[in-house]
Formats: C-alpha cells, structure tokens, sequence
C-alpha cells in the first residue's frame, strides 16, 4: 500500500529518519519544518497520514493538530504525534487536541510502516 | 601456471638527469609540462627553482638535480617539470629529460646497497635493471617532504 | 548518484545538526544571563536539548538520551514556571551544556565519553528535580496503559508462549470520540486480524433507525474470536491509539467454534464517514486551550547547505575569473583601442560584473564569529574555575562576519589568548578588591570591521602588563642584553618572543608549553598582525587584525630587481620619492629617509629578499611609507609602482619555505606568480635598526 505522508518536525535528522525509513517502503514523504510550514504544505498536498513533532519553533505540535482539525477536508486524516519517551500525558494531551496516535522515538523503520499502514486503514 | 600470473608490476616513468637515469612510481606523477619561468622565493634553499602557475594553482618547483646533490648544468628547452603529487600536495620536479614509461614485475627492484646508504641514496629507493642501463628509482616522500628547517 | 550508507548519512547530518542546535542552546542561555531573554527564549533552549535527546535516541546514544534527558527536565521545569532562573541554576545549565556539548563530540567522533563531570553534573540537575516535586519522573502507568510501538517489546522472547494457539474473545465498542482523532475500526479489526485467524461479528443492535440517526455518532460494536500465539500485550498494542476512546475487553476462551462465520467485515462505512457535513461543535470540542507562549516568533532563517569543496570550487573560478579580467585588459589596451570604444566600455562592465561576482562569492564563505565566541565563553568559564577567579565574559560584534577558514583557525590562538587572559591578566579576587576594583573581572571579546580588516581584542581590566619584571625575565633568560634599554611598546612585545612565560608558577591552565609566539605565528599566517597595549592598574588589551577574506586583496603592484611584488594597498601610507634633502645615513647600511619631523629606517627590499645587492645611494628610489599599529613604521625601497589593483590571494603553505615578510603569492594578467608582501613582517624584523634609530632622535633632540 503506497501513502502520501506528510511529516512536520523541526529535526532536520528527524525528518531524515523519517524519509529514510518510508521511502523505500514506497511512501511518498513531504516534510515540514515548524506547524505553520506544515499547514502551507498541507494546503497543496492531500497526505493519508500526518506524523509531527510537539516541541517546535512557531507553531508547535498541538497547534498543528488543531490548525489540521479545523480544516474540514482534514477532520479525520490520521494525525500520529512523535513523543521522545512514553510521557502518558503527552499522550494525552496530544490526543485531547485531536491525534490519532503516536509514535514514541526513536522508532522501528517497520513498525513506522505498520503504524501507518494501521492508521491509513 | 608460470609465476608471473600472480606477479606483482610497478609502472616506471623514467627520465634523465645528467647522464644518469632514475624514475619514479607513475602513481605519484600527475602531469608533465614544459619549463616556464619561476618566480624565486626569498631565502628558500637553492634547490628550490620557485614556484610557476599551474591553471590557478601556485607550484612549487625544485630543481631534481640540485636536490640530489649532482653537478648544476644549464638548463635548455628540452627541461621538462614532472608535477608529482605526495600526501596531497603537488610539487613540480625540474629534468632533464622524460624518456619513457616502463612496466617491471616488482621482483626485480632492489634495494640500494648498504655502502652508499649514506648521503643521496636515502633519497634512492630502489635500484633497477632497464635494458642494462641502470636506473634509479626514487624515493618521493624523502624528496618533497623536506624538512623546512633544513632549508632555514 | 549511489549513497553508500543512508543511515552513516543521516547520522552526519545529526551531528552537523547538533552543533546548531548546540549554538542556538548557548545563545539562548547566554541571553537569560544578559537579561536579554524574553518567553520564547527558555522554549529554544529546552527544544535545541530535546532534539538532540531524539536523534540521539535514534542512534542508540545512550550515554547522551540519558544526560540530555535530565537537562530537558530541569529545563522544562523553569519553561513551565515551576522553576525560578536562579543565577546558581544559569551556572549549572552553562555547564550542563558544555558537557553536553562534550558528550555530543565524543560520541561524534567515538571517542571516550567525558565521564568525570558527568556524573557530579547529574546529581545537581537530579536536585533541582528532586526539590520540585512536579519534575519527578512521570509515573509510566495512569489511566490508560502505553504500551506501545516502542518496539522495545521483544518478539523473540516469548519462548514460554504455548504450543497450541489459545483463542482470545475480544468485545470492542468504540466511543465516537475515537473516530473524531482519526481514528477508525477498520484498521484496528485488520491488525487483529493480523494476529492470526479470527472470526469477527459486528454488532448493529445499537444503531437505530435512520430518521433517529445522529451523523459521527458510533453505534456499532465488534466481537472477535481470535486464534493467536500472540501474548494479551501484542493483542492490547492493537487498541493502543484508541485506548480510552473505546470499550474494549480481552479475555482467553475455548469458544473457537461457537460462532458462525460471518464476512469478516461489515458492509458499513466507517461512522465518521456517515455523513461528511462539518459539524463545527464536534470538531472543536476537544480543542485544547493555546499556549501563549508559543506565540510565533521570527521565521527561522532559510538555509542551503552546500558541500564546502563547492564553494571552493566557485572560489577558485571566480579568481581565475579575475585574472582572466585582468589579462583581457591587458591585451585590449596594449591594441591601443580608445577608452570610449564599446571594448572598453565593455570591459568596464566586466569588470565591475567581476567584482560583484567575487563579493558575493566570498559572503558564501563569511560567517559570523559568534559560534567561535561562544566556545570562549566555555573557556572562560572553565579557566576561571580553575584559578578560582570570578569572570565575566562580555563580547561585542557576534555577528562581525569573517571567513570560515579564518575562524575555524582563529580557535586555538583565541583559546590560548582568553586563558592567558583569565590566568596572568586578571589578579586574583584578593588583589582586586585590595586595588578597590569589583572582585568580579571582565575579559572582553570584540570584533569588529575597521577599514577593511577585522579586528579582534582580547582585555582584561587586570592589572595591566608588569613591565619590570617582564624586562627582568627576558634578561634573565638571554632574551634581551641587561643594559638593553626599551620603550614600554617594545617589552610589551617581548611577549611574543619564543620561549617566554611571565608566569612564576607554571599553572595549570597557561603553562601548557605554549607562549604568544605560537598566537602571534599563527595569527600571521592568516596574513594577520596582533599587537598589545597595556595601561598599569588598568589592564592589557591584545588586538588581531586580520584580513577579511583569504581570498582577495587590493593591491599595490611594484617592481623590485626585475621582480613583481605586491603589497596590500591599505598598508602602504604614504608614496615618497627620496632626495638628497630628505636622505640621511646613520652607519653604512642604515638609512633614513625624513617623513615631516621624523625619521623614519629604509629598507631595501632588493636587498632583504636576496634579489641582489645592497644599493649604495637611494637618491632618486620610490620609497612606500609603512606604518604599523603599534606606532612602528618604516620605508621599503621599490623600484617602480606598476599598478594598483584587486588580486587573488593564493595561499603559500609551509612547504614552500616561505620566508619572513612573504604572506602569500598572486597570480598576474600575464599568468605570472607575484609574491604578497607582509610589510609589518618586513619593518619588524631589524630591531636594532629601530635601536640606532631611537639612539639618533634622542641625541637630536
């Protein structure tokens, strides 16, 4: 199954890791580097799947989210936040603004792919 | 199976200086061109010819012959620059004269002998046999690596 | 294009990244001790820690997660207003991240870890956590289980699984929340599905009629038999993203058969999907409050990196760019065309084309000093820890731009200038307050542009240089004859002489084998000069001047012996012609020429670069008037000024036995190599020119 994924972190590695891991899975991987280069990416792509960061310049993660849901088109685009180590409130707080899930780093390459492919339905 | 099939080669440019033949390992040699004037360096040894332009890149360039201590002779159109290359840096070597490029299974170069392990031969490598003609094969680090305060 | 090794890439990458995140760290920490910070400040720094904390994570760091992680903790506690910026906590987070800055590079490199301070640093960040309750580790386990796509869940190791596959009945009832995140059933019924053979049953009994129906309401449930040698752990992954947004039971049966089998999904959409109409007071629901903080600040600057050899690479063509310019005029003017012809018209806009093209071209190279500053800024904090002084540092013109190579060179010498500083410029806190000074000492640091240079000072506000026992040293130690009488500038300089140290104990810190001999040669190599001024009581200042770039010069072209030589042109002060009236002899082989009420020492440059003899009459000889910033100067003896113009330096390394006075050569129009002139290097060179000298303005007076 082929997604478009939209990653938004301000880690350039991260952004990296992220290519690397989907892109031979044969995902096609757009990234932003802040929540506000991530809605302007948004607005000329249609990704199956969002993946991004909480702690960012500008905009940070939960204003992303939220800026995502407000968008009607995206109401139900599978969000999955990255969190650092499994803080249970972050979990929450991320899904209180709205994410499908997250992934905590650093994360399997396969089980990226897993996640996204469960998420994407 | 003869045992030249698992025989070792060195590829040998060699060239004159006087009426003596030496050569160097073609690996290290990157060009050769013809002599232009140099411009001197202020208080560099003797040896030293200067440095010439090679498309941007300033070279220095010593006289090989001065270098080894052999008698100075003038100079003639014929006098080529051998620009050779050690541990990244280029350095251009005054000849006589470039005479060929010779393949020799490894096995056929010997070391100096002991006695003349003084002196110029530190600079000599290997000694060689290229239709009965001797020729001396040199060692570049010792060359180029010069030490600047031997030159002070 | 083939990578050898995404990942040796990305891990490259992160490092590269490390070191900005690292400068971004520092900076922001440096403007909370400025009192410059303002809310977003606090957020930088702990984001620079936290990405650093991931993508060390990803690369298995755990020596650097496990640091960073206390850091970011602590930080996070003043982030979040728990804890006060208290100048003891400024200090510890100062060396919290020269230590990280540390552990970043030897995993970088995989060298030895720096465990010493490590360990004593993590108990005081431990403290700070410990004292505030609220920054204690969060407990792993609250109202719903994480479980996880950690992957730190080892498939391998379910060895005591049993043989035969025990069957699992699991009831799942989503709540409509569940589908409001994006989530769905589907994928989750797949997953589980995933896990071995099942049989899943919706139950619809909850869905009522459709005129009762509310859009994005769920009314379904789902029961699934399933055949897995999975453990309840793998089968609870399934729901993790939904866990809480779903009724959901696990439970093992032997009921495999009890059910028929049914298609092993249902027909209907998903619920969300029911009906696409927005719905604005279910979206927002579950909006969260905004973190005022976070307002949006300055967009982040945008950034190409470029591999350095291509910029070398455009370099070294626009230089060669240059010359050809230069070669073009040349020949256009040696065909006698008119100034006003469209050739030369031309040639005009070239060569201003040219010249554009080359600043823009050394810009790409320019970078500010501040990333050099702030490994200062850590020398001093280190430096002054050792002697037990208490220091300031202050530095000015962070973003004065200079050439990468010249930075990168300037590290060590600047090191060993700021340690000197801290060691032997600065009394101890005793002297100090005894002197009625604050027991804190200030080390400045500037850089600025001054006519086409930089300039760089080192000062203290110490005591200032002790010049009778600096005399008394160098005589002590042959460096200077015990009658020799000197001015203040010239013991100054004896600083700079090969093999003296000021310092009577050898301290840890300075005593390291090397003296300002090694500063000052390896500022001369960037073609730069460093000079010292010292006022008693008040302090010492030593200043570089460097050139801007290493790349171009605006020259003088002169002739000496039948050779061409350029000088920088901003050296040159002054063109003299010698005459008889201004000519003057001290003894044979010393001459003055007199420049308005002074003397001033000839030097024959002929002659001091071995091109030939010396002259014997200077009369009628075009002379350059050299003065240097320490007040020296001097007259070097050309034979003809040919031109003045823009070169490209090339630079000369050590194993082309560059003598004293030669900074670098040039390649002319006419594809000639020119040698630089260093005309300080010349002038200073013949100290007992300038002794003479003195001797005769002290008799004529």
């Amino acid at each position: 199954m082929s997604l478009e994924i939209l990653a938004v972190d301000d880690s350039r590695t991260m952004r990296d890791m992220i290519r690397l891991a989907l892109e031979p899975a044969g995902f096609t991987v757009h990234t932003a580097d802040d929540g506000i280069h991530g809605t302007e990416v948004l607005a000329d792509t249609a990704p199956d799947v969002i993946i991004t960061d909480i702690n960012m310049p500008r905009m940070d993660g939960f204003g992303f989210i939220d800026a995502v849901r407000d968008q009607a088109g995206h109401k139900t685009t599978p969000i999955l936040v990255l969190t650092t180590e499994a803080a249970p409130e972050l979990k929450l707080r991320a899904r209180a603004a709205g994410a499908t899930g997250w992934i905590v780093k650093p994360f399997d390459p396969a089980k990226l792919v897993k996640a996204l492919q469960m998420v994407a339905g | 199976m003869s045992d030249t099939h698992h025989q070792e080669t060195i590829e040998l440019l060699t060239f004159r200086l006087g009426d003596q033949e030496y050569s160097l390992d073609i690996m290290c040699v990157r060009e050769i061109r013809g002599w232009t004037k140099a411009t001197p360096l202020p208080h560099a040894p003797s040896f030293m010819r200067g440095v010439i332009n090679l498309r941007g890149t300033v070279l220095p360039v010593m006289d090989l012959s001065e270098r080894l201590g052999l008698p100075p002779r003038s100079h003639s159109d014929r006098n080529v620059i051998i620009v050779v290359i050690h541990e990244e840096t280029m350095t251009g070597l005054l000849v006589d004269a470039v005479s060929d490029i010779i393949t020799l299974p490894k096995s056929d170069l010997q070391p100096p002998p002991e006695a003349t392990s003084q002196g110029s031969s530190a600079v000599i490598k290997y000694l060689t046999l290229v239709d009965e003609r001797m020729t001396r094969v040199l060692d570049l680090p010792n060359i180029v690596a010069f030490e600047q305060s031997d030159a002070a | 294009m083939s990578s050898p090794d995404p990942m040796a890439e990305i891990r490259a990458s992160f490092f590269i990244e490390c070191e900005e995140l690292l400068e971004a760290m520092q900076d922001g920490l440096q403007m909370m001790d400025d009192g410059t910070d303002d809310s977003e400040t606090i957020h930088v720094v702990f984001r620079a820690v936290h990405s650093i904390k991931g993508g060390a994570g990803a690369f298995g760091l755990e020596a650097l997660v496990r640091f960073a992680h206390k850091y970011e903790t602590v930080l996070d506690g003043v982030r979040a207003d728990r804890l006060k910026t208290t100048p003891q906590l400024l200090k510890l987070f100062f060396r919290a991240s020269d230590h990280l800055s540390d552990l970043v590079r030897a995993c970088r490199d995989d060298t030895p870890l720096p465990i010493q301070n490590g360990e004593g640093l993590l108990e005081e960040l431990e403290s700070f956590i410990a004292t505030e309750p609220s920054l204690a580790e969060p407990e792993p386990e609250i109202d719903f289980r994480p479980v996880g796509l950690t992957l730190d869940l080892d498939l391998g190791e379910t060895d005591d699984a049993p043989a035969a596959s025990p069957a699992y009945k699991i009831v799942f009832t989503p709540d409509t929340e569940m589908f409001e995140n994006g989530n769905d059933a589907f994928p989750i019924l797949r997953a589980l599905s995933d896990l071995g053979p099942c049989q899943i049953t919706c139950d619809t009994n909850r869905v009522p009629p459709l005129d009762q129906l509310a859009p994005e309401t769920s009314y379904l449930s789902w029961t699934v038999i399933l055949e897995t040698a999975a453990d309840e752990a793998e089968i609870n992954s399934a729901f993790e993203f939904v866990d809480g947004l779903c009724t959901y039971s696990v439970e093992q049966t032997d009921a495999q058969a009890e059910l028929p089998i049914l298609p092993a999904l249902v027909d209907l959409p998903p619920a969300a999907e029911l009906d696409p109409t927005p719905d604005p007071d279910v979206t927002t629901s579950n909006a969260k409050p905004k973190e005022e903080a976070r307002t949006p600040t300055v967009a982040p600057k945008s950034v190409v990196r470029v591999d350095l050899e291509r910029i070398e690479r455009l370099v070294n063509l626009v230089g060669e760019l240059v010359i050809n310019q230069a070669m073009l005029a040349q020949s256009l003017q040696s065909a006698g065309l008119s100034p006003h012809s469209d050739a030369m018209n031309g040639l005009e806009e070239f060569q201003r084309l040219t010249r554009d093209i080359q600043d823009s071209v050394m810009m790409i190279r320019a970078q500010p000093v501040k990333s050099l500053f702030q490994r200062m800024s850590r020398i001093v904090r280190e430096a002054s820890s050792a002697v037990g002084k208490d220091v300031r540092l202050i530095t000015e013109g962070e973003t004065t731009e200079v050439d990468k190579t010249v930075i990168e060179r300037l590290a060590d010498p600047l090191t060993h200038m700021i340690r000197n500083a801290v060691d032997h410029g600065l009394e101890s806190t005793a002297d100090r307050l005894a002197a009625g000074k604050p027991a804190e000492g200030i080390v400045r640091l500037l850089a600025a542009h001054r006519s086409g240079r930089v300039i760089i000072e080192v000062s203290d506000d110490g005591g200032g240089i002790d010049r009778a026992r600096v005399q008394q040293i160098a005589m002590d130690k042959g460096l200077i004859p015990n009658d020799a009488v000197l001015s203040d500038t010239e013991i100054d300089n004896l600083l700079f002489m090969p093999g003296f140290s000021t310092a009577s104990t050898v301290s840890d810190l300075s005593g390291r084998g090397v003296g300002m001999d090694v500063v000052r040669t390896a500022i001369q190599a960037l073609g730069g000069r460093i000079s010292i001024t010292s006022t008693q009581g008040a302090g010492t200042t030593f200043s570089i001047s460097l050139p801007l770039t290493l790349a171009v010069l605006d020259g003088m072209v002169v002739e000496v012996a039948g050779e061409t030589l350029v000088l920088p042109l901003n050296m040159v002060a002054e063109t003299l012609t010698l005459t008889p009236e201004t000519l003057d002899t001290i003894q044979p082989g010393l001459h003055v020429v007199r420049v308005r009420d002074g003397f001033v020492p000839l030097f024959d440059l002929g002659h001091l670069l071995g091109y030939r003899q010396r002259q014997d009459d200077y009369t009628d000889s075009v002379a350059l008037l050299i003065t240097h910033e320490d007040g020296r100067s001097g007259a070097l003896i050309v034979d003809e000024i040919q031109d003045q113009r823009q070169v490209v330096i090339k630079g000369l390394d050590d194993t082309f036995y560059r003598a004293p006075g030669i900074a670098a050569a040039t390649i002319l129009g006419d594809g000639q190599i020119a040698l630089i002139l260093d005309p300080t290097d010349i002038i200073a060179q013949t100290p007992d020119q300038s002794q003479a000298l003195r001797a005769k303005s002290r008799m004529e007076a």
